[in-house]
């Protein structure tokens, strides 16, 4: 029991960091049609940049528990501002010329966009892993294994991971549901041509997109990096793999989908890894993703293509 | 005709799907207050004349000025920012949207001082809205969709009004209801009204003037009485559907 609820733990943890990123792959997706393949090194990108924020802000473990917050904060909107730009570099480099143009060639500029992001983080930080002395340590003791010779430990960590995480999608939930940009995102989702005709600005809307998928990516890069305590250029390819697995369990084009198939992908990895075995808890996460496709081709939260009249 | 300057003008106006020709040289006006409609066989470009004034597509040759600027190379969001709404071909209403919010779709860019206003308004007008508003459009009836339709371009406060096949598929009842609604904006809050129809008789019956097109050039030209009683316009048009 005890171990369970650790996993448990754990693999709410890891599904907060996914649904943050597959809420950029699900929107663009959404709002495009396209799988924007380069949205996993966006996040890599926003864990560098996190990662030089944080060294050139000097911040450690030594400093004060409040000045410590308020520079994480800093930290945070620094990352999510030039996460953004670098999301709405690449789509207007990548992606906008090429709107209306066949379906595989936003694709291929993707995975060109992907790694062309990849091979420049690499030259100029560095191909070699990049470490992060702990912010916080310690945590709560939820049990101390006395019965089971198993502790159960909630770190602070976690704690903030998983508030951060929650309080960004109910924002953000609210965002598209109440606010007029959040309307207008999904009047360009589900009619484009509509929507130019209401006034709305739809290149502007779509880039608007992009950036917002960004900044919740470098949200997710920073706990990534205070959670894992080290990045590399490569850590955008396997979490967005995830993410991306994430959003097309949930339903592509869904928000709420994106958030329930990240937290469920990272659910199935950790009790895979603590049940099962480390290694085949990638091919765990796929099978199921394969296994859901064939029953729900639309995903477990995806909606079935309204036919307009 | 009168002598001052038009709210739309439309001159030599040609537009293109690809290299295929839809309109070739259309010259058209639409008078302040005034209701114009515009008749035509299927495939004739009266949707695509409606689009072009929206600016999409657009003109590859000609000009469109709306209201003493030329509008002919802006992008569509910002023609729709200056008074013109359009009800277009086919309602295009946001299928996953409730009623509610197509109707804000259409006030985004009126003041949002207005909305409430409007929203009474437009719910007079269609009371079959107010009982299905949190309904998604998606759900609703054609007939439905069309009154939505014409009601979330009312809720721009539109200057000019395009309309383009408000009576498709309603019920002859509706469809009196749609032209009255019309007629009465058109008298009371003076909108000015353009008007694509298959249903000729009640359109010509309506405007104050009409045009014929045949083939993406305008062939005819006159008030609704003239044409009405114009052999061409009979034979071609108002054969067996009047009223
Ligand atoms: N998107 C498009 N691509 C290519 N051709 C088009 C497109 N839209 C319209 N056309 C062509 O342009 C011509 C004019 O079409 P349009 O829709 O303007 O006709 P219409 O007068 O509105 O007809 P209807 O009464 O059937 O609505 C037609 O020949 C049509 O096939
Ligand atoms: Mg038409």
């Amino acid at each position: 029991m005890d171990y369970f609820l650790q996993q448990l733990i754990n693999g709410v943890t890891l599904g907060s960091i996914y649904g943050l990123i597959a809420i950029g792959y699900t929107m663009v997706y959404g709002i495009i049609g396209m799988i924007n393949f380069a949205h996993g090194d966006i996040f890599m990108v926003g864990a560098f940049i996190a990662l030089i924020t944080i060294v050139a802000l000097g911040i450690t473990a030594a400093t004060p528990l409040l000045l410590l917050i308020a520079a994480l904060v800093l930290v945070l909107v620094i990352a999510m501002a030039l996460t953004a730009v670098w999301g709405w570099t690449v789509e207007r480099i990548a992606y906008r010329p090429l709107r209306g143009s066949f379906r595989l060639a936003p694709l291929i500029t993707a995975i060109g966009a992907s790694i062309a992001l990849q091979n420049f983080v690499q030259i100029s930080q560095g191909a070699r892993n990049k470490p992060l002395q702990p912010l916080f340590q310690g945590g709560f003791q939820l049990s101390d294994g006395a019965g089971t010779g198993f502790a159960v430990q909630l770190s602070y960590m976690q704690i903030l991971i998983i508030v951060t995480t929650v309080v960004l999608m109910a924002g953000f939930t609210f965002l598209i549901n109440n606010t007029s940009l959040g309307r207008a995102q999904r009047a360009c989702e589900q009619d484009r041509k509509m929507a130019a005709l209401l006034g709305v600005n739809v290149d502007r809307t779509i880039s608007l997109t992009f950036v917002m998928g960004a900044a919740l990516a470098a949200v997710a890069g920073l706990m990534f990096l205070m959670y894992y305590g080290v990045v590399d250029f490569f850590i955008g390819f396997v979490a967005g793999v995830k993410a991306f697995t994430a959003a097309v369990l949930g339903g592509i084009g869904s928000l709420p989908g994106a958030m329930l198939g990240g937290l469920l992908i990272g659910l199935i990895e950790t009790f895979w890894s603590g049940y099962f075995s480390v290694e085949y808890k990638d091919v765990a996460a796929f099978s199921i993703l394969a296994i859901v496709l064939i029953f729900m081709p639309e995903g477990l939260l995806g909606k079935p293509e309204v036919e307009k009249v | 005709m009168t002598m001052t300057e038009p709210l739309l003008k439309v001159r030599g106006v040609e537009t293109y799907y690809g290299k295929i020709i839809a309109l070739k040289g259309v010259d058209l006006d639409v008078h302040e207050g005034e209701i114009v409609t515009l008749i035509g066989a299927n495939g004739a470009g009266k949707s695509t004349l409606m689009m072009t004034v929206c600016g999409s597509p657009q003109a590859r040759n000609g000009s469109i000025v709306y209201a003493g600027e030329d509008i002919t190379t802006k992008p569509t969001y910002e023609i729709m920012r200056t008074g013109i709404a359009q009800s277009p071909e086919g309602r295009r209403i946001f299928p996953r949207m409730s009623v509610l919010e197509n109707l804000m779709m259409g006030g985004m860019v009126a003041e949002n001082k207005y909305f409430e206003d409007d929203l009474k308004r437009v719910f007079e007008l269609f009371p079959r809205l107010k009982e299905r508003q949190h309904q998604s459009g998606g759900t609703l009836s054609g007939g439905e969709q069309q009154m939505l339709a014409i009601a979330r371009a009312l809720m721009s406060r539109p200057r000019l009004l395009l309309l383009d096949e408000p009576s498709l598929g309603l019920a002859p009842i509706i469809v009196r209801q749609i032209f009255e609604a019309i007629n009465e904006l058109n008298k009371t809050d003076g909108l000015t009204v353009f008007l694509v129809e298959q249903n000729a008789y009640h359109a010509l019956k309506l405007a104050h003037r009409g045009y014929v097109m045949v083939n993406g050039v305008i062939t005819m030209t006159g008030t609704g009485k003239e044409l009405l009683s114009r052999e061409e316009v009979k034979a071609a048009y108002l054969e067996g559907g009047r009223h």
